[in-house]
Protein backbone atom coordinates (compact mmCIF):
# COMPACT_ATOMS: atom_id res chain seq x y z
CA UNK A 1 0.00 0.00 0.00
CA UNK A 2 1.06 3.50 -0.64
CA UNK A 3 0.91 5.50 2.55
CA UNK A 4 1.42 9.08 1.53
CA UNK A 5 -0.80 10.59 -1.04
CA UNK A 6 -1.65 14.07 -2.00
CA UNK A 7 -3.55 14.68 -5.13
CA UNK A 8 -2.06 17.12 -7.54
CA UNK A 9 -4.83 18.82 -9.34
CA UNK A 10 -5.81 22.14 -10.63
CA UNK A 11 -7.38 24.45 -8.12
CA UNK A 12 -11.13 23.89 -8.10
CA UNK A 13 -13.61 26.59 -8.76
CA UNK A 14 -15.24 26.85 -5.37
CA UNK A 15 -18.83 27.89 -5.58
CA UNK A 16 -20.91 28.68 -2.60
CA UNK A 17 -24.35 29.88 -1.85
CA UNK A 18 -24.66 32.61 -4.38
CA UNK A 19 -24.64 30.07 -7.16
CA UNK A 20 -27.81 28.37 -5.98
CA UNK A 21 -29.88 31.50 -6.44
CA UNK A 22 -29.44 31.46 -10.20
CA UNK A 23 -32.41 30.16 -12.15
CA UNK A 24 -31.88 26.62 -13.28
CA UNK A 25 -33.98 24.73 -15.80
CA UNK A 26 -35.95 22.03 -14.04
CA UNK A 27 -35.74 18.47 -15.24
CA UNK A 28 -38.04 15.63 -14.31
CA UNK A 29 -36.88 13.77 -11.25
CA UNK A 30 -37.17 10.04 -10.73
CA UNK A 31 -36.67 8.69 -7.23
CA UNK A 32 -35.19 5.20 -7.09
CA UNK A 33 -36.26 3.31 -4.00
CA UNK A 34 -34.54 0.06 -3.04
CA UNK A 35 -36.19 -2.04 -0.37
CA UNK A 36 -35.88 -5.37 1.34
CA UNK A 37 -38.66 -6.69 -0.90
CA UNK A 38 -38.14 -5.01 -4.25
CA UNK A 39 -37.59 -1.69 -5.99
CA UNK A 40 -39.84 1.17 -6.94
CA UNK A 41 -39.35 4.17 -9.21
CA UNK A 42 -41.28 7.34 -8.38
CA UNK A 43 -41.62 9.70 -11.31
CA UNK A 44 -42.24 13.32 -10.36
CA UNK A 45 -44.09 15.95 -12.32
CA UNK A 46 -42.24 19.10 -13.33
CA UNK A 47 -43.08 20.76 -10.00
CA UNK A 48 -42.17 17.65 -7.97
CA UNK A 49 -45.64 17.75 -6.42
CA UNK A 50 -47.20 14.55 -7.67
CA UNK A 51 -45.43 11.25 -7.99
CA UNK A 52 -46.26 8.22 -10.11
CA UNK A 53 -45.21 4.87 -8.68
CA UNK A 54 -43.57 2.45 -11.07
CA UNK A 55 -43.18 -0.89 -9.37
CA UNK A 56 -42.63 -3.19 -7.77
CA UNK A 57 -39.61 -4.28 -9.71
CA UNK A 58 -38.11 -7.56 -8.48
CA UNK A 59 -40.87 -8.14 -5.92
CA UNK A 60 -39.50 -10.25 -3.10
CA UNK A 61 -35.87 -9.64 -3.98
CA UNK A 62 -33.61 -7.89 -1.49
CA UNK A 63 -32.56 -4.75 -3.38
CA UNK A 64 -29.72 -2.93 -1.67
CA UNK A 65 -29.26 -0.12 -4.16
CA UNK A 66 -30.60 1.16 -7.48
CA UNK A 67 -28.57 3.76 -9.36
CA UNK A 68 -29.12 5.65 -12.59
CA UNK A 69 -26.21 6.32 -14.89
CA UNK A 70 -25.98 10.12 -15.10
CA UNK A 71 -23.90 9.78 -18.26
CA UNK A 72 -26.80 8.50 -20.35
CA UNK A 73 -29.81 9.24 -18.13
CA UNK A 74 -31.52 5.90 -18.69
CA UNK A 75 -29.30 2.99 -17.67
CA UNK A 76 -30.17 1.59 -14.26
CA UNK A 77 -28.23 -0.90 -12.19
CA UNK A 78 -29.87 -2.76 -9.31
CA UNK A 79 -27.99 -4.73 -6.67
CA UNK A 80 -30.10 -7.77 -5.83
CA UNK A 81 -30.28 -11.04 -3.96
CA UNK A 82 -33.06 -13.06 -2.42
CA UNK A 83 -33.37 -14.87 0.85
CA UNK A 84 -32.38 -18.09 -0.93
CA UNK A 85 -30.35 -17.04 -3.93
CA UNK A 86 -26.91 -15.52 -4.18
CA UNK A 87 -26.14 -11.93 -5.10
CA UNK A 88 -26.32 -10.45 -8.55
CA UNK A 89 -26.70 -7.20 -10.43
CA UNK A 90 -29.50 -6.43 -12.86
CA UNK A 91 -29.19 -3.86 -15.61
CA UNK A 92 -31.78 -1.92 -17.54
CA UNK A 93 -31.07 0.32 -20.50
CA UNK A 94 -34.65 1.55 -20.79
CA UNK A 95 -35.26 3.05 -17.37
CA UNK A 96 -36.62 -0.14 -15.86
CA UNK A 97 -38.96 -1.36 -18.58
CA UNK A 98 -36.76 -4.43 -19.06
CA UNK A 99 -33.94 -5.87 -16.98
CA UNK A 100 -31.09 -8.22 -17.77
CA UNK A 101 -28.83 -9.95 -15.29
CA UNK A 102 -25.10 -9.26 -15.23
CA UNK A 103 -23.15 -12.02 -16.95
CA UNK A 104 -20.51 -11.93 -14.21
CA UNK A 105 -21.72 -10.30 -10.98
CA UNK A 106 -19.27 -9.12 -8.32
CA UNK A 107 -17.52 -12.17 -6.82
CA UNK A 108 -14.28 -12.58 -4.93
CA UNK A 109 -11.37 -14.47 -6.42
CA UNK A 110 -11.38 -18.19 -5.79
CA UNK A 111 -9.14 -18.99 -2.83
CA UNK A 112 -6.32 -21.48 -3.40
CA UNK A 113 -7.42 -23.56 -0.42
CA UNK A 114 -10.86 -25.11 -0.78
CA UNK A 115 -13.48 -23.46 1.37
CA UNK A 116 -11.17 -20.75 2.72
CA UNK A 117 -12.12 -17.79 0.59
CA UNK A 118 -14.77 -15.13 1.06
CA UNK A 119 -18.04 -15.03 -0.81
CA UNK A 120 -20.02 -11.92 -1.63
CA UNK A 121 -23.23 -11.95 0.39
CA UNK A 122 -24.69 -8.94 -1.35
CA UNK A 123 -23.62 -6.03 -3.47
CA UNK A 124 -24.37 -3.05 -1.29
CA UNK A 125 -23.26 0.07 -3.13
CA UNK A 126 -23.15 1.13 -6.79
CA UNK A 127 -21.27 4.17 -8.07
CA UNK A 128 -21.12 5.25 -11.73
CA UNK A 129 -17.60 5.86 -12.98
CA UNK A 130 -16.07 9.11 -14.15
CA UNK A 131 -17.72 11.05 -16.96
CA UNK A 132 -14.72 10.29 -19.16
CA UNK A 133 -15.22 6.54 -18.67
CA UNK A 134 -18.77 6.02 -19.92
CA UNK A 135 -19.04 2.28 -19.21
CA UNK A 136 -17.19 2.23 -15.89
CA UNK A 137 -19.00 1.42 -12.64
CA UNK A 138 -17.82 0.60 -9.14
CA UNK A 139 -19.48 -1.71 -6.64
CA UNK A 140 -18.98 -2.22 -2.93
CA UNK A 141 -20.04 -5.45 -1.30
CA UNK A 142 -20.71 -7.18 1.97
CA UNK A 143 -18.39 -8.51 3.23
CA UNK A 144 -16.10 -5.67 2.24
CA UNK A 145 -15.03 -5.86 -1.37
CA UNK A 146 -14.41 -3.39 -4.17
CA UNK A 147 -15.26 -4.20 -7.78
CA UNK A 148 -15.20 -2.43 -11.13
CA UNK A 149 -17.07 -2.96 -14.34
CA UNK A 150 -15.84 -1.55 -17.63
CA UNK A 151 -18.78 -2.67 -19.70
CA UNK A 152 -21.69 -0.90 -18.07
CA UNK A 153 -22.24 -3.48 -15.33
CA UNK A 154 -22.32 -6.66 -17.43
CA UNK A 155 -19.10 -8.11 -16.00
CA UNK A 156 -17.31 -7.17 -12.78
CA UNK A 157 -13.72 -7.63 -11.70
CA UNK A 158 -12.36 -7.50 -8.14
CA UNK A 159 -9.75 -5.03 -6.93
CA UNK A 160 -7.11 -7.38 -5.55
CA UNK A 161 -5.39 -4.31 -4.04
CA UNK A 162 -8.21 -4.28 -1.50
CA UNK A 163 -9.98 -7.61 -1.57
CA UNK A 164 -6.86 -9.76 -1.31
CA UNK A 165 -4.43 -7.41 0.42
CA UNK A 166 -3.39 -8.95 3.78
CA UNK A 167 -3.35 -5.59 5.55
CA UNK A 168 -6.76 -4.58 4.24
CA UNK A 169 -8.17 -8.01 5.06
CA UNK A 170 -6.97 -7.55 8.61
CA UNK A 171 -8.55 -4.12 8.84
CA UNK A 172 -11.83 -5.51 7.52
CA UNK A 173 -12.12 -7.88 10.49
CA UNK A 174 -14.58 -10.72 10.42
CA UNK A 175 -18.29 -10.85 9.71
CA UNK A 176 -18.85 -10.46 13.46
CA UNK A 177 -16.97 -7.15 13.43
CA UNK A 178 -19.25 -5.42 10.99
CA UNK A 179 -22.73 -3.96 10.85
CA UNK A 180 -25.63 -6.21 11.88
CA UNK A 181 -26.44 -7.33 8.35
CA UNK A 182 -22.81 -7.75 7.40
CA UNK A 183 -19.70 -5.57 7.12
CA UNK A 184 -19.82 -3.31 4.11
CA UNK A 185 -17.72 -1.38 1.64
CA UNK A 186 -19.62 1.75 0.70
CA UNK A 187 -19.33 5.43 -0.20
CA UNK A 188 -17.28 4.80 -3.34
CA UNK A 189 -16.39 8.25 -4.63
CA UNK A 190 -14.82 9.24 -7.94
CA UNK A 191 -13.26 12.71 -8.04
CA UNK A 192 -15.09 14.51 -10.87
CA UNK A 193 -11.76 16.11 -11.88
CA UNK A 194 -9.72 12.93 -12.00
CA UNK A 195 -10.91 9.37 -12.71
CA UNK A 196 -7.86 7.94 -10.92
CA UNK A 197 -8.65 9.72 -7.65
CA UNK A 198 -10.94 7.48 -5.62
CA UNK A 199 -12.25 7.18 -2.09
CA UNK A 200 -14.23 4.47 -0.33
CA UNK A 201 -15.32 3.68 3.19
CA UNK A 202 -15.80 0.48 5.13
CA UNK A 203 -18.03 -0.35 8.09
CA UNK A 204 -15.87 -1.28 9.72
CA UNK A 205 -12.49 -0.39 8.39
CA UNK A 206 -12.37 3.36 7.86
CA UNK A 207 -12.02 5.72 4.92
CA UNK A 208 -9.41 5.13 2.22
CA UNK A 209 -8.02 6.99 -0.78
CA UNK A 210 -6.26 6.14 -4.01
CA UNK A 211 -4.70 8.54 -6.51
CA UNK A 212 -3.68 5.87 -9.01
CA UNK A 213 -6.99 4.37 -10.05
CA UNK A 214 -7.07 1.86 -7.22
CA UNK A 215 -3.66 0.24 -7.62
CA UNK A 216 -2.63 1.50 -4.20
CA UNK A 217 -4.62 2.86 -1.27
CA UNK A 218 -4.03 4.65 2.01
CA UNK A 219 -6.22 5.23 5.07
CA UNK A 220 -7.66 8.69 5.61
CA UNK A 221 -8.52 8.69 9.28
CA UNK A 222 -6.83 11.60 11.03
CA UNK A 223 -9.19 13.49 13.31
CA UNK A 224 -11.87 10.79 13.38
CA UNK A 225 -13.09 9.52 16.73
CA UNK A 226 -13.63 5.88 17.57
CA UNK A 227 -15.62 4.25 20.32
CA UNK A 228 -14.07 4.97 23.71
CA UNK A 229 -11.36 2.55 24.67
CA UNK A 230 -10.34 1.61 21.14
CA UNK A 231 -7.21 2.67 19.30
CA UNK A 232 -8.00 5.32 16.70
CA UNK A 233 -4.77 4.53 14.88
CA UNK A 234 -6.26 1.21 13.81
CA UNK A 235 -8.52 1.45 10.74
CA UNK A 236 -10.46 -1.61 11.87
CA UNK A 237 -12.03 0.39 14.72
CA UNK A 238 -13.34 3.14 12.45
CA UNK A 239 -16.94 3.07 11.31
CA UNK A 240 -17.76 5.69 8.68
CA UNK A 241 -21.47 5.49 7.91
CA UNK A 242 -21.58 7.70 4.82
CA UNK A 243 -18.99 9.83 3.03
CA UNK A 244 -19.85 12.35 0.30
CA UNK A 245 -17.79 14.67 -1.89
CA UNK A 246 -19.06 18.17 -2.67
CA UNK A 247 -20.10 18.38 -6.32
CA UNK A 248 -19.29 22.10 -6.33
CA UNK A 249 -15.94 21.70 -4.57
CA UNK A 250 -14.40 18.22 -4.83
CA UNK A 251 -11.69 19.23 -2.37
CA UNK A 252 -14.33 19.14 0.36
CA UNK A 253 -15.79 15.95 1.81
CA UNK A 254 -18.33 15.42 4.55
CA UNK A 255 -18.80 12.31 6.60
CA UNK A 256 -21.48 10.91 8.89
CA UNK A 257 -19.62 8.53 11.14
CA UNK A 258 -20.59 6.20 13.96
CA UNK A 259 -18.77 8.79 16.08
CA UNK A 260 -20.06 12.07 14.74
CA UNK A 261 -20.27 14.36 11.71
CA UNK A 262 -17.06 15.53 10.02
CA UNK A 263 -15.76 17.75 7.23
CA UNK A 264 -12.48 17.43 5.40
CA UNK A 265 -10.90 20.14 3.23
CA UNK A 266 -8.11 18.84 1.07
CA UNK A 267 -5.18 18.93 0.83
CA UNK A 268 -5.51 18.59 4.59
CA UNK A 269 -5.86 15.00 5.70
CA UNK A 270 -7.48 15.85 9.02
CA UNK A 271 -11.22 15.51 9.50
CA UNK A 272 -12.90 18.16 11.66
CA UNK A 273 -15.83 17.11 13.86
CA UNK A 274 -18.46 19.66 12.86
CA UNK A 275 -21.17 17.64 14.62
CA UNK A 276 -20.07 19.08 17.94
CA UNK A 277 -22.19 22.09 17.03
CA UNK A 278 -25.36 20.00 16.87
CA UNK A 279 -27.80 20.37 19.81
CA UNK A 280 -26.58 18.23 22.69
CA UNK A 281 -29.97 16.60 23.17
CA UNK A 282 -29.96 15.44 19.55
CA UNK A 283 -26.32 14.56 19.11
CA UNK A 284 -24.45 13.97 15.89
CA UNK A 285 -25.05 10.28 15.33
CA UNK A 286 -26.85 9.07 12.23
CA UNK A 287 -26.41 7.23 8.96
CA UNK A 288 -27.05 9.33 5.82
CA UNK A 289 -25.63 12.67 4.77
CA UNK A 290 -26.63 14.77 1.76
CA UNK A 291 -24.71 17.62 0.14
CA UNK A 292 -25.94 20.58 -1.84
CA UNK A 293 -25.17 20.25 -5.55
CA UNK A 294 -24.02 23.88 -5.86
CA UNK A 295 -23.14 25.05 -2.36
CA UNK A 296 -20.23 23.38 -0.61
CA UNK A 297 -21.23 24.93 2.73
CA UNK A 298 -24.62 23.24 2.82
CA UNK A 299 -25.22 19.72 4.09
CA UNK A 300 -28.15 17.83 5.57
CA UNK A 301 -28.15 15.01 8.11
CA UNK A 302 -30.88 12.99 9.79
CA UNK A 303 -29.88 12.31 13.38
CA UNK A 304 -30.52 9.02 15.13
CA UNK A 305 -30.49 8.31 18.84
CA UNK A 306 -27.00 7.11 19.73
CA UNK A 307 -27.43 7.08 23.49
CA UNK A 308 -27.53 4.19 25.96
CA UNK A 309 -28.10 1.02 23.91
CA UNK A 310 -28.11 2.92 20.61
CA UNK A 311 -31.78 2.75 19.57
CA UNK A 312 -30.86 4.32 16.21
CA UNK A 313 -34.31 5.92 16.03
CA UNK A 314 -35.33 9.55 15.75
CA UNK A 315 -34.32 11.24 19.02
CA UNK A 316 -37.33 11.57 21.37
CA UNK A 317 -39.56 10.10 18.65
CA UNK A 318 -39.53 13.44 16.83
CA UNK A 319 -37.87 13.06 13.43
CA UNK A 320 -35.98 16.01 12.04
CA UNK A 321 -33.47 16.81 9.36
CA UNK A 322 -30.69 19.17 10.38
CA UNK A 323 -29.03 21.49 7.89
CA UNK A 324 -25.87 23.48 8.00
CA UNK A 325 -25.43 26.41 5.62
CA UNK A 326 -21.94 27.34 6.77
CA UNK A 327 -19.89 24.18 6.59
CA UNK A 328 -20.91 22.94 10.03
CA UNK A 329 -20.51 26.05 12.17
CA UNK A 330 -24.23 26.07 12.96
CA UNK A 331 -27.14 23.68 12.39
CA UNK A 332 -30.82 24.34 11.83
CA UNK A 333 -33.64 21.95 12.69
CA UNK A 334 -35.97 21.24 9.75
CA UNK A 335 -39.07 19.31 10.79
CA UNK A 336 -42.08 21.14 9.35
CA UNK A 337 -44.49 18.54 8.07
CA UNK A 338 -42.80 15.64 9.84
CA UNK A 339 -44.57 13.91 12.75
CA UNK A 340 -44.18 15.89 15.98
CA UNK A 341 -44.25 12.90 18.31
CA UNK A 342 -44.19 9.11 18.56
CA UNK A 343 -42.35 8.56 15.27
CA UNK A 344 -39.49 6.22 15.98
CA UNK A 345 -37.93 6.20 12.56
CA UNK A 346 -34.70 4.71 11.37
CA UNK A 347 -33.20 5.97 8.10
CA UNK A 348 -30.32 3.98 6.67
CA UNK A 349 -27.13 5.38 5.20
CA UNK A 350 -28.23 5.10 1.57
CA UNK A 351 -31.81 6.11 2.23
CA UNK A 352 -31.49 9.89 1.99
CA UNK A 353 -30.57 11.91 -1.05
CA UNK A 354 -31.06 15.15 -2.93
CA UNK A 355 -31.77 16.14 -6.49
CA UNK A 356 -29.98 18.84 -8.48
CA UNK A 357 -32.97 21.15 -8.90
CA UNK A 358 -33.16 24.68 -7.61
CA UNK A 359 -34.32 24.73 -4.89
CA UNK A 360 -32.88 21.34 -4.09
CA UNK A 361 -35.33 18.51 -3.49
CA UNK A 362 -34.52 16.24 -0.56
CA UNK A 363 -35.77 12.68 -0.14
CA UNK A 364 -35.53 10.00 2.50
CA UNK A 365 -37.06 6.62 3.18
CA UNK A 366 -37.63 4.95 6.52
CA UNK A 367 -37.19 1.36 7.54
CA UNK A 368 -40.93 1.44 8.24
CA UNK A 369 -41.57 2.00 4.54
CA UNK A 370 -42.38 5.69 4.23
CA UNK A 371 -40.90 7.90 1.54
CA UNK A 372 -40.70 11.62 2.34
CA UNK A 373 -39.56 14.60 0.31
CA UNK A 374 -39.05 18.33 0.53
CA UNK A 375 -39.07 20.50 -2.56
CA UNK A 376 -37.61 23.51 -0.73
CA UNK A 377 -34.35 22.24 0.74
CA UNK A 378 -35.96 20.86 3.89
CA UNK A 379 -38.18 23.74 4.97
CA UNK A 380 -41.35 21.67 4.50
CA UNK A 381 -41.72 17.90 4.22
CA UNK A 382 -44.43 15.78 2.63
CA UNK A 383 -44.91 12.02 2.53
CA UNK A 384 -45.06 10.71 -1.01
CA UNK A 385 -45.40 6.98 -0.31
CA UNK A 386 -46.40 4.80 2.61
CA UNK A 387 -46.59 1.07 3.26
CA UNK A 388 -43.50 0.14 1.30
CA UNK A 389 -41.20 -2.60 2.58
CA UNK A 390 -38.18 -1.64 4.65
CA UNK A 391 -36.38 1.04 2.64
CA UNK A 392 -32.67 0.45 2.13
CA UNK A 393 -31.70 3.12 -0.40
CA UNK A 394 -33.13 6.22 -2.06
CA UNK A 395 -31.57 7.94 -5.06
CA UNK A 396 -32.90 10.95 -6.94
CA UNK A 397 -31.95 11.17 -10.58
CA UNK A 398 -32.75 13.76 -13.18
CA UNK A 399 -34.02 12.52 -16.50
CA UNK A 400 -32.36 13.97 -19.55
CA UNK B 1 -30.50 -36.32 -16.20
CA UNK B 2 -33.59 -34.76 -14.74
CA UNK B 3 -33.08 -31.73 -12.52
CA UNK B 4 -36.00 -30.32 -10.56
CA UNK B 5 -35.83 -26.54 -10.31
CA UNK B 6 -37.28 -24.62 -7.35
CA UNK B 7 -39.63 -21.69 -7.90
CA UNK B 8 -36.97 -19.13 -7.04
CA UNK B 9 -34.85 -20.25 -10.00
CA UNK B 10 -37.54 -20.64 -12.63
CA UNK B 11 -36.88 -17.13 -13.89
CA UNK B 12 -33.88 -18.83 -15.51
CA UNK B 13 -35.44 -22.07 -16.76
CA UNK B 14 -39.06 -20.99 -17.24
CA UNK B 15 -40.03 -24.51 -16.20
CA UNK B 16 -39.91 -26.73 -13.14
CA UNK B 17 -37.60 -29.31 -14.71
CA UNK B 18 -34.46 -29.16 -16.78
CA UNK B 19 -32.18 -31.66 -18.45
CA UNK B 20 -28.47 -31.57 -17.69
CA UNK B 21 -25.61 -34.00 -17.95
CA UNK B 22 -22.32 -34.63 -16.20
CA UNK B 23 -20.36 -37.23 -14.25
CA UNK B 24 -20.45 -35.25 -11.01
CA UNK B 25 -22.81 -32.80 -9.35
CA UNK B 26 -20.37 -30.01 -10.22
CA UNK B 27 -20.45 -31.01 -13.88
CA UNK B 28 -24.24 -31.15 -13.91
CA UNK B 29 -24.47 -27.67 -12.41
CA UNK B 30 -21.94 -26.38 -14.94
CA UNK B 31 -24.01 -27.89 -17.74
CA UNK B 32 -27.12 -26.30 -16.28
CA UNK B 33 -25.33 -22.94 -16.23
CA UNK B 34 -24.42 -23.25 -19.90
CA UNK B 35 -28.10 -23.69 -20.73
CA UNK B 36 -29.28 -21.06 -18.25
CA UNK B 37 -26.46 -18.54 -17.74
CA UNK B 38 -26.16 -17.22 -14.22
CA UNK B 39 -28.19 -19.93 -12.50
CA UNK B 40 -25.21 -21.64 -10.87
CA UNK B 41 -23.92 -18.55 -9.06
CA UNK B 42 -27.29 -18.05 -7.43
CA UNK B 43 -26.88 -21.53 -5.84
CA UNK B 44 -23.11 -21.96 -5.49
CA UNK B 45 -20.77 -19.23 -4.28
CA UNK B 46 -17.39 -18.26 -5.73
CA UNK B 47 -15.63 -20.67 -3.36
CA UNK B 48 -17.74 -23.56 -4.68
CA UNK B 49 -19.82 -23.77 -1.53
CA UNK B 50 -23.53 -24.49 -1.72
CA UNK B 51 -25.26 -21.34 -0.54
CA UNK B 52 -26.79 -21.26 2.92
CA UNK B 53 -30.42 -21.54 1.90
CA UNK B 54 -30.00 -23.95 -0.98
CA UNK B 55 -30.19 -27.73 -0.60
CA UNK B 56 -29.47 -30.32 -3.28
CA UNK B 57 -30.79 -33.87 -3.16
CA UNK B 58 -29.79 -36.77 -5.41
CA UNK B 59 -32.30 -39.62 -5.47
CA UNK B 60 -33.69 -38.31 -2.21
CA UNK B 61 -30.40 -38.00 -0.33
CA UNK B 62 -28.93 -34.63 0.52
CA UNK B 63 -25.58 -33.96 -1.16
CA UNK B 64 -23.12 -31.42 0.20
CA UNK B 65 -20.10 -32.26 -1.92
CA UNK B 66 -20.06 -31.01 -5.48
CA UNK B 67 -17.65 -33.78 -6.45
CA UNK B 68 -20.32 -36.39 -5.77
CA UNK B 69 -20.41 -38.82 -8.76
CA UNK B 70 -23.71 -39.03 -10.59
CA UNK B 71 -25.28 -41.47 -13.04
CA UNK B 72 -27.32 -40.51 -16.03
CA UNK B 73 -30.43 -42.00 -14.43
CA UNK B 74 -30.10 -40.04 -11.19
CA UNK B 75 -32.61 -37.40 -10.28
CA UNK B 76 -31.33 -34.11 -8.90
CA UNK B 77 -33.66 -31.94 -6.85
CA UNK B 78 -32.68 -28.40 -6.00
CA UNK B 79 -34.58 -27.03 -3.03
CA UNK B 80 -34.84 -23.51 -1.63
CA UNK B 81 -34.40 -24.08 2.09
CA UNK B 82 -36.06 -21.98 4.76
CA UNK B 83 -35.25 -18.31 4.63
CA UNK B 84 -37.65 -16.39 6.76
CA UNK B 85 -39.65 -13.24 6.79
Amino acid sequence: MKRSLLVKRRKPAVRTRGASSRARPQRRVVVLVATRKGAWLYHGDAARKTWRADGPHFLGHVISHVALDPRDGRTLLAAAKTGHLGPTVFRSTDLGRTWKEAAQPPAFAKAPAAGQGRAVDHTFWLTPGHASEPDAWYAGTSPQGLFRSEDGGVTWKPFSSINDDPQYRKWMGTVQDGTPDGPKLHSIIVDPRDPAHLYFAMSGGGVHESVDGGRTWAPLLKGLDVVEGFDRAQPTFHDPHCVRICPSNPDRLYQQNHCGIYRLDRPSDEWVRIGKRMPTAVGDIGFPLVLHPRDADTAWVLPMDGTSVWPRTSPDGRPAVYATRNGGKTWQRLDAGLPGKQAWWTVKRQAMTGDASDPVGLYFGTTSGELWMSRDEGRRWTCIARHLPEIYAVEAAELT
Amino acid sequence: MRVLIPGALRSYTAQSEAEASGATLAAVLADLDRAYPGIRFRMIDEQDRIRRHIRIFVNGDQVRDLSQPLNATDEVIIVQALSGG
